[in-house]
C-alpha cells in the first residue's frame, strides 16, 4: 500500500533504574491524499510517536519496538545514513513553535535551499528556482526568501516551515500541532494551506492536535490517544457522529459553546496522567463513568467494530460489529444550571469601570534617550463590569487584552483616563490607600506552572494575600478561612503542606483561584485561565468558576482568545484590535450576529466549521496602521475609501450594543 | 596558654556553622533536598567532596589559634610568646622541630649540597653531609634506607587499611542501610585512598622529609599542609566577603530597575573597566604602604598577616563581584515579572516581603552555583598574585609563595622539583576537587542543565 | 550608526572620569603623596626635608584639587588631580619613577606584548573552538567522557605549572627554545613560539569546555531539530546550524578582549623575560611605581569600554537579529 503505516510502536525513557513508555502500542495508517488526525491531550504521547517516526527523539528517549513502513520499507530498521534520506525527503514534519524552529541566523532562502541540495538534484539555477516556487505555493512572495526569520511574522514563519519541508517532495508530512501558537484568524489560514497541500500533492498528512474542531475540519480519519495507546481509530463521519470510547464521548461533552449557554460542561473527574504513573488494566478506567470491575484488572484488547472503526474498551465486547453503534449516553450532569443565566443583576452600580483608558509605553532613542514615540498599548477603553456579570475581553495576541488588565489591576500605571472600582476612582490612589482597595480585586493567571511560587507551600501560598489586606484575622481565622476556601474549589485539606510541584495544571489553577478568593474580592480578572489546559480539565475550571460567581455574585473580567469559552460563559464582550474595543454588546447576539468586520473575521476562524475558502496570507497583526483610518482597514474585506480618512468611534449599534466601525454589519 | 582569634578563623568558623545550619535547613525542606539529592547520588561529587572535606579538616585545624605561655616572670606575671600557634602546628609538632639547615631531597638522608666537612680524621672533605634528622636513626644509611623506608611504608600502609576495615566493619552497614541510594562505593574507595596516604605519611613522616626540605631547611609537607588553610580560606571567604554587596546591588538593580539600575550598571562597568590584577595590586601597594607606615596596629605578625589575607579576599571579591551581581540582576528582571510575583503585587504585598519570599528564594541557586564555581577559580589566582607580589604576606605560608621561593632554584643542577611539585600537587587535588564538586552542584541546581540531561 | 558611536563614546565618558576619580582616590588621598615618599626613603629615620624633595621632584608637593596660591585657571590646573589625573585623557602618562616618560615607554612595549598576547588568542581561540566541536561531535561516547575529564583536569592545574613546565621542558632539557629574552623583527619567532605553546595549552582546559557548553545549549534548541528533519546529515548540522549560532556568542566575546591584548600579559611576559607592558606592569608593581600602574588602570579601562563598543558593533556583523539604533 501507499503511504505509511505503523504497528505496535512501542517508545520508552529510561533513567537509572525507571523505564516509562510513553508510547505503548500504537498502530495507525495514513494513506496517500489522505489526512489522519493523530489526537489527544498534553502527555499522551502523540508528539513522542510522530518524532519516533521522524527517528528524531529526544535524548534518553528510544525505540524499543514495532514497525514503521512507509511504501513497505520499514524506517525504523533503515540504517541512519538511509533514513537521513528518508527524513525531509520521502517523510517530513513541521513543528509547533515557529518562533524557534527555524535557525535565527540563515535566511529562508538558505534553509530552503538546503533542504533542496539535500534532497534534489544540486544545480544551482535549478535550486533557486525551485525555492521560488516553494514559496509561491506556500502563499510567501519569493522576495522573502532573502528575509531572515525575525523579519516575519507567526504565520509567515510556519509557512516558511512548511516550504522547506515540502522541499523533498514528501509522500507523509507530518504536522505537530502547526497551529497551536498561533493566533486563530492566522490559524484557520495555516489550516487550509496544509488541506490544500495535502490534496494538491497527493500527500499524505499526519496531523497531530489537541482539537476536537481542527481534526474535524482537517482529518479523513482520525486516531484518538489516551495515556500512550490509541483508544479509538474512525473516519471522521463516524468518530464525530458516533464516537464508541467512553473517553471519545465524554471530549465531545466537555467542550464548551454557545449551544451549551447556561448549562453545567460535563466533567471528566481526575487529570490526565503522565507517563510515570502506572496503570493497570484499562488506562481510563481510574476515570470512566461507564467503568466495570474488569477494567480496572484487565487491559482491553483491539476490538474492530466495522472496517473503519477499532476501539480499545471492554464495552465493545459482545457488540455485534455489523449492528449499528452505540448512541453516546446522555451525560448525567448537563441539568440547567442557573449559573450562566443571561442578564446578570445591573441593579447597583459597576464593579469595574473604565473611561478613557490608556498605556503608552514610551520609546526612547537618539544621544539623551529622550521620548521619540510611545506605543499605545491600550489607547481609550470605556468599560463596566457588574456584579455577578462576565465580560470577555476578546482579541489576537498583542491587541492590549492583558495591558488592559494590569492596568485596570494597577499593577500597570494608565497613562490617562478614570479607574473606578466599586465606585471610587483608585487611579491616583497610592500606598496605603491603594492596597486597601486591593482587596476587592483579583487576578488569575493563564500559565499554572509560572504563577504558583515554587518554594512556597500551598498554605503559605493562599494565605499571603490574607496577611497583607487582612491583618486582622487571627490565626485560628486564616485556618478556618483556608479550609473553607478549598472546600469552595474542590480541594483535599491536605494540601496545606504540599508544594506547587505535586499538582498538575488542573490543580494548580484551583489553587491560583482560591488564592483569588481568599481576600474577599468583588472583581477577579482571569487572564486565559484555561487555555493552557487540557480540555477534559477546561471543563472543571470553567464550572467552578461558574459555581463561584452563582454563589458569590463575582464580577470576571474574563480575558481569552477562545470564542468557544466566551460563547459558552460570558453575559457581554468586548472585542479588542491594537489597543482600542472594536466592538461590545452582550454575548448571544454579538457573536451569532457581530456588527464588526473584525468580530466577523475572527468567528469566521474559528475552527470545527469548515476551512475558509482562502488560504491566502491576509496581513496580520502587524500590519502598519495607516494614517489616521480605521486600524483595521488594511485587514478589512469591506474596506472603503472612507475607512482610511476617518477613525471611527464606538457608536450605538442597538441598545446595549456599540461598534467602532463606518459601516457596521448590523 | 592565650587563644587568638583572628578575623580570618572567626570568618571561617562562622562559615562552617553556617554550613552545618544549610544543611540543618535542606534535609527539612523537601523542595530543597530534591536537587542536593543529586548531588549526593553522584559518585564523582560525592569522591570530591570526601577529598575536600580533608582539605577542610586541615584548613579548620590550623584555624584554632592560640600563644604559649611562657615560664612565669619574677613577680609571677604571665607572658606569652609573641609567635602565634594553631592546633595544627601542636599536631605536626614533629615536622615543625626537624629543621635541618637546608634543601634536601625527598626521603634524603644526606644535603643537597656539599659542604666543607671535618672528617673523624680531623681531615677537611668536601662531601654531602648527614641531615641533622632526616634518616638520622640509620646507622647505615646507603645500606638501610631502602629496606627501612618499605618496612615503615608498609607498616603505614597497614595501619590505614585496618583503621579503613575497622570503618567498614563498624559504621557502615547500619547507614548503608538508611541511606542506600548514595555512592557507596566511590566513596569507600576515596576513604580507603586517604586512609592509605595518611598512614604511609604517618609511618614515615616522622623519620623522612617525605617531601623534601626548602631552602632554609623547612620540611616541605608542613609548608604544603599550611599552604591549605590561605588556599582554602581564600577561595571561600573571597565570594562570601562580598556576598552582600553583589546581591543586594544585583537584586536592587533588576528589581527596581530605573534610576537603581543606571546606577548600579555605572558602578560595575566603572569596576569593571579596571584591570582585575592592576586594581587588585594597587590596592594591595595601598595596604602595604599603610601598614608599614603604621607598624603599631598589630600585636603580632600572625594578626598582621591576618589583616592582609583578609584584605586580599575583599579586594578580590570587589574585582569579582560584578559577574555575580550582573547574572542576579538579569534573573531578578525575569523572575519579577513573572505570575506569582504579579500576583503577590495584587495583594499590595510590600516590596521587602516579595524580595524575602518571592524573589529571593527563586535566585538563590544562582548565587550558591556562583560561590562554588568561584572556589577553584579563586585557590588558583592566589598563587599567580603570590607571584606578582600582591598576594598574601611573605611570610604566610600559601602555594603562591611556596612556588614563587622555588622557581628560581629550577635552574639548579640537580634540580630542585619537589617544593614546586608539592604546591602543585596539594593545588592540583583542591582545585581538582573542588571543580568536580561544583560542576555536579551546578548540574543539580540549574534547572537550564537539568534540562538538557 | 554614527549617532549610535557617538552615544556610546558619550557613555564612556563618565565610566572613564570614575575610573580616573577612583585611581585618584586611592592614589592621593588614601594614600598620601607623604606616604608614598615615606614608602620609597624608608620609613625610619626619615627627615620632612628629604620627603618634601622627593614630592617636588615628582611634581607631587603641589594641593590636591585647589591651589589658592596660584591665579587665574591655575588655581584648578596647576594641582595634581589636573596634572596628574585629568591629564591622562590627553594621554598624557607622566613621568616613572626612574624619569622615563610612560607614554614612550607604552608606545615601545605594546609591540612585544602583542607579538606574544595576539598569536596565543588566535590559535587558542581556534584550538578551544575545534576541540569544543569535536565533543559536541562525539557526544555520548567515551571520546567526549575523556575530553571532559580531560578538560576538568587540565582547568585545575595552575597557570604557574605550565609555564614552568613548559620552560623546564622546551628551553632547559631539550634546548629547542630560548629560556628568556626578545628580538625584534623576524627572530621575534624564535623567542614566542614557547610562551605561545605554553598560553594556548594553559588555556584549553577551561576554554574547549566553555564553548563546548555553548554549543551544547545551541545543540538542544528547536531548530537544529527542524535541520535534522530536512534530512541534513550531522556534520552539516553541526557545521552550518550549530557552529554558526554559536559563533555569535564566542565572536562577541573575543571581540570584548581584543584591546586588552594591548596590555600583554603579566605572568607569561614576566617568566619568559618578553619586554612587553605585562611585564612592565609587573615590575612597577614590584618597584611600587604608582605612576605607571595608575597609567596602566587607565590604559586598561579605555581599552576596556573600546572592547564594549566593539562587541556591539560586531553584532551587527554576526547577528542578522542586531541592527543598532
Amino acid at each position: 500500500m501507499k503511504g505509511l503505516k505503523v504497528r505496535d510502536l512501542q517508545v520508552e525513557i529510561r533513567s537509572g533504574e525507571r523505564r516509562l513508555v510513553p508510547v505503548d502500542g500504537v498502530g495507525f495508517e495514513v494513506a496517500a491524499n489522505e489526512c489522519v488526525a493523530l489526537l489527544g491531550e498534553s502527555g499522551c504521547g502523540k508528539s513522542l510517536t510522530a518524532l519516533a517516526l521522524m527517528r528524531l527523539l529526544p535524548e534518553g528517549a528510544d525505540i524499543a519496538q514495532g514497525t514503521a513502513e512507509l511504501d513497505g520499507i520499514d524506517m525504523l530498521a533503515l540504517p541512519e545514513r538511509e533514513m537521513r534520506r528518508v527524513r525531509g525527503g520521502r517523510l517530513a514534519m513541521i513543528f509547533q513553535e515557529p518562533m524557534t524552529s527555524l535557525n535565527p541566523v540563515l535566511t529562508i532562502g538558505q534553509q530552503i535551499e538546503e533542504a533542496l541540495t539535500a534532497h534534489g538534484d544540486a544545480s544551482q539555477p535549478g535550486i533557486k528556482h525551485q525555492a521560488r516556487e516553494l514559496m509561491t505555493a506556500v502563499g510567501l512572495p519569493p522576495e522573502r526568501l532573502a528575509a531572515y526569520p525575525f523579519q516575519l511574522s507567526g504565520g509567515q514563519r510556519q509557512r516558511a516551515l512548511i516550504a522547506m519541508m515540502l522541499a523533498g517532495d514528501p509522500e507523509v508530512l507530518i504536522a505537530d500541532e502547526p497551529t497551536t501558537a498561533l493566533d486563530v484568524t492566522v490559524q484557520a489560514q495555516i489550516l487550509a494551506l496544509l488541506k490544500q497541500l495535502q490534496q494538491q500533492r497527493g500527500m499524505g498528512l499526519l496531523l497531530i492536535t489537541h482539537d476536537l474542531d481542527v481534526a474535524r475540519d482537517m482529518a479523513d480519519r482520525v486516531a484518538v490517544m489516551y495515556a500512550g495507546q490509541i483508544v479509538e481509530w474512525a473516519s471522521r463521519e463516524t468518530l464525530y457522529q458516533s464516537p464508541f470510547h467512553p473517553y471519545t464521548q465524554r471530549l465531545f461533552q466537555v467542550l464548551p459553546a454557545i449551544s451549551r449557554r447556561g448549562q453545567r460542561l460535563a466533567q471528566i473527574p481526575g487529570n490526565v496522567p503522565g507517563p510515570e504513573v502506572r496503570l493497570e488494566g484499562c488506562r481510563f478506567s481510574g476515570r470512566c463513568l461507564r467503568v466495570m470491575d474488569r477494567c480496572r484488572q484487565e487491559t482491553p484488547a483491539w476490538r474492530q467494530l466495522s472496517p473503519d472503526h477499532g476501539v480499545r474498551c471492554h464495552l465493545a465486547d459482545g457488540v455485534d460489529p455489523m449492528a449499528a453503534p452505540v448512541a453516546a449516553p446522555a451525560p448525567s450532569e448537563t441539568s440547567a444550571s442557573p449559573s450562566a443565566g443571561e442578564g446578570a443583576a445591573k441593579a447597583t452600580g459597576p464593579v469595574l469601570a473604565l473611561q478613557g483608558l490608556a498605556v503608552h509605553f514610551p520609546v526612547r532613542t537618539g544621544l539623551l534617550r529622550r521620548t521619540t514615540d510611545v506605543v499605545k498599548a491600550v489607547d481609550g477603553v470605556d468599560l463596566e463590569v457588574h456584579q455577578g456579570e462576565t465580560v470577555a475581553l476578546v482579541g489576537e495576541s498583542g491587541c492590549g487584552k492583558t495591558t488592559l488588565a494590569r492596568a485596570a489591576l494597577r499593577l500597570l500605571e494608565p497613562t490617562s483616563g478614570r479607574l473606578e472600582l466599586l465606585g471610587r476612582d483608585i487611579r491616583q490612589l497610592e500606598g496605603e490607600a491603594l492596597r486597601r482597595q486591593r482587596a476587592a480585586m483579583q487576578i488569575v493567571f493563564q500559565d499554572p506552572f509560572s504563577s504558583l511560587n515554587p518554594r512556597m507551600r500551598v498554605g503559605e501560598i493562599l494565605e499571603e494575600g490574607m496577611r497583607a489586606l487582612r491583618p486582622e484575622l487571627s490565626g485560628q481565622q486564616r485556618a478556618a478561612g483556608l479550609a473553607r476556601l478549598l472546600e469552595q474549589v474542590g480541594l483535599p485539606q491536605d494540601v496545606v503542606g504540599r508544594y506547587p510541584h505535586e499538582f498538575s495544571g488542573g490543580q494548580r489553577q484551583r489553587i491560583a483561584i482560591a488564592r483569588a478568593l481568599a481576600v474577599g474580592p468583588a472583581l477577579m480578572v482571569l487572564d486565559e485561565p484555561t487555555s493552557a489546559l487540557d480540555v477534559s480539565v477546561q471543563a472543571q475550571i470553567l464550572n467552578l468558576l461558574a459555581d463561584l460567581q452563582r454563589q458569590q455574585g463575582l464580577a470576571y473580567l474574563f480575558i481569552t482568545h477562545n470564542l468557544s469559552v466566551v460563547g459558552y460563559l460570558a453575559h457581554r464582550v468586548a472585542v479588542m484590535y491594537r489597543g482600542r474595543l472594536v466592538e461590545t454588546g452582550p454575548a448571544a447576539e454579538l457573536l451569532t450576529r457581530p456588527g464588526h468586520p473584525y468580530t466577523r473575521l475572527l468567528l469566521g476562524s474559528v475552527p470545527g466549521r469548515g476551512l475558509p475558502e482562502t488560504p491566502a496570507s491576509v496581513p496580520g497583526g502587524q500590519a502598519a496602521a495607516p494614517g489616521g483610518g480605521c486600524a483595521f482597514a488594511p485587514r478589512c474585506p469591506q474596506m472603503r475609501r472612507e475607512c482610511l480618512e476617518e477613525q471611527p468611534a464606538l457608536r450605538e449599534l442597538a441598545p446595549g450594543r456599540q461598534a467602532a466601525c463606518l459601516f457596521p454589519l448590523v | 596558654m592565650m587563644p587568638v582569634v583572628l578575623w580570618t578563623d572567626l570568618l571561617v568558623w562562622l562559615l562552617m556553622a553556617a554550613l552545618v545550619g544549610a544543611v540543618l535547613l535542606i534535609r527539612r525542606q523537601p523542595h530543597l533536598r530534591a536537587p542536593w539529592g543529586r548531588v549526593a547520588r553522584d559518585p564523582m561529587a560525592m569522591a570530591a567532596a570526601l577529598v575536600l572535606a580533608a582539605y577542610t579538616a586541615i584548613a579548620l585545624l590550623d584555624s584554632l589559634h592560640y600563644r604559649e605561655a611562657l615560664p612565669p616572670g619574677p613577680q609571677g606575671e604571665v607572658h606569652y610568646a609573641p609567635e602565634v600557634k594553631s592546633v595544627l602546628d601542636r599536631l605536626l609538632a614533629p615536622l615543625v622541630e626537624r629543621q635541618e639547615k637546608s634543601y634536601s631531597a625527598p626521603f634524603a638522608t644526606h644535603a643537597f649540597a656539599r659542604e666543607t666537612l671535618t672528617g673523624p680524621d680531623g681531615q677537611t672533605i668536601r662531601d654531602f653531609p648527614r641531615l641533622i634528622h632526616g634518616g638520622a636513626h640509620l646507622a647505615d644509611p646507603v645500606r638501610d634506607r631502602a629496606a627501612d623506608i618499605l618496612a615503615r611504608l608498609a607498616a603505614g600502609l597497614g595501619g590505614g587499611l585496618v583503621i579503613w576495615l575497622a570503618w567498614l566493619g563498624l559504621r557502615r552497614g547500619p547507614r548503608r542501610r538508611r541511606h542506600p541510594q548514595l555512592p557507596w562505593r566511590a566513596m569507600d574507595v576515596t576513604l580507603l585512598a586517604l586512609m592509605l596516604v595518611v598512614g604511609a605519611l604517618v609511618a614515615l613522616a616522622p623519620h623522612y622529609h617525605v617531601l623534601g626540605t626548602d631552602k632554609v631547611g623547612q620540611d616541605v609537607l608542613y609548608a604544603s599542609l599550611k599552604s591549605v588553610r590561605t588556599g582554602f580560606l581564600i577561595g571561600a571567604l573571597t565570594t562570601l566577603v562580598t556576598l552582600p554587596f553583589s546581591v543586594g546591588l544585583g537584586v536592587a538593580a533588576g528589581y527596581f530597575g530605573g534610576r537603581v539600575d543606571d546606577a548600579v550598571q555605572y558602578l560595575y562597568t566603572t569596576l569593571n573597566a579596571i584591570p582585575g590584577v592592576l586594581l587588585i595590586a594597587a590596592a594591595v601597594l595601598i595596604l602595604q604602604a599603610q601598614m608599614e607606615a603604621h607598624p603599631d596596629w598589630f600585636e603580632t605578625g600572625a594578626e598582621r598577616a591576618d589583616m592582609r589575607l583578609l584584605f586580599l579576599c575583599l579586594i578580590l571579591g570587589v574585582t569579582s563581584w560584578t559577574g555575580l551581581a550582573r547574572l542576579l540582576r538579569g534573573e531578578v528582571l525575569k523572575v519579577r515579572e513573572l505570575d506569582y510575583v504579579m500576583a503577590a503585587r495584587a495583594f499590595g504585598v510590600s516590596h521587602g516581603r516579595i524580595l524575602g519570599r518571592h524573589i529571593l528564594p527563586n535566585i538563590q541557586h544562582i548565587i550558591l552555583i556562583s560561590v562554588v564555581m568561584d572556589f577553584s577559580g579563586l585557590v588558583l589566582a592566589e598563587a599567580v598574585l603570590s607571584y606578582v607580589g600582591v598576594g598574601v604576606d611573605p611570610g604566610m605560608y600559601s602555594f603562591g609563595n611556596m612556588i614563587n621561593g622555588a622557581r628560581l632554584e629550577l635552574a639548579r643542577e640537580p634540580v630542585v622539583w619537589w617544593q614546586l611539585g608539592a604546591a602543585f600537587l596539594f593545588m592540583f587535588i583542591l582545585v581538582l576537587a573542588a571543580n568536580l564538586l561544583a560542576d555536579s552542584i551546578r548540574d543539580a541546581l540549574d534547572p537550564r542543565t537539568r534540562q538538557r540531561t | 550608526m554614527s549617532a549610535y558611536l557617538l552615544r556610546r563614546l558619550a557613555y564612556a565618558l563618565p565610566i572613564l572620569l570614575g575610573v580616573n576619580l577612583l585611581t585618584f582616590a586611592l592614589f592621593f588621598m588614601v594614600n598620601t603623596p607623604d606616604d608614598m615618599a615615606r614608602l620609597h626613603l624608608g620609613v625610619k629615620r626619615v627627615t620632612p626635608e628629604a620627603i618634601e624633595n622627593w614630592k617636588a621632584a615628582r611634581g607631587y608637593d603641589k594641593p590636591l584639587f585647589l591651589n589658592v596660591q596660584a591665579s587665574g585657571s591655575g588655581v584648578l590646573t596647576d594641582t595634581i588631580f589636573f596634572e596628574k589625573s585629568l591629564a591622562m585623557f590627553a594621554f598624557e602618562f607622566g613621568q616613572a619613577d626612574d624619569g622615563r616618560d610612560i607614554g614612550n615607554e607604552i608606545r615601545t612595549r605594546m609591540w612585544p606584548s602583542l607579538a606574544i598576547a595576539l598569536p596565543t588568542f588566535v590559535i587558542g581561540l581556534l584550538v578551544n573552538i575545534s576541540v569544543a566541536l569535536i565533543l559536541v561531535f562525539f557526544r555520548h561516547s567515551y571520546v567526549e567522557w575523556t575530553g571532559v575529564v580531560l578538560a576538568v583536569a587540565m582547568m585545575s592545574i595552575s597557570g604557574l605549572f605550565y609555564i614552568i613546565a613548559g620552560q623546564y621542558l622546551f628551553a632547559k632539557v631539550w634546548a629547542l627554545a630560548p629560556i628568556s629574552g626578545y628580538q625584534d623583527g623576524f627572530n621575534a619567532a624564535r623567542f614566542v613560539w614557547l610562551p605561545v605553546l605554553v598560553g594556548v595549552v594553559g588555556g584549553l582546559g577551561a576554554g574547549a569546555r566553555w564553548y563546548r557548553t555553548l554549543f551544547l545549549e545551541e545543540a538542544g534548541k528547536d531548530y537544529v531539530r527542524t535541520a535534522r528533519a530536512k534530512g541534513l546529515s550531522e556534520a552539516r548540522v553541526l557545521f552550518r546550524h550549530i557552529l554558526k549560532n554559536g559563533m555569535v556568542p564566542i565572536l562577541t566575546g573575543a571581540v570584548a578582549v581584543f584591546p586588552l591584548l594591548f596590555m600583554g600579559s603579566l605572568i607569561l611576559e614576566s617568566f619568559f623575560g618578553i619586554p612587553g607592558l605585562g611585564s612592565y606592569t609587573i615590575d612597577a608593581i614590584n618597584a611600587q611605581d604608582f605612576a605607571i600602574v595608575r597609567a596602566m588602570v587607565f590604559l586598561g579601562a579605555v581599552l576596556y569600554i573600546l572592547g564594549l563598543i566593539l562587541t556591539d558593533l560586531s553584532y551587527t556583523l554576526v547577528d542578522p537579529r542586531v541592527r543598532l539604533k
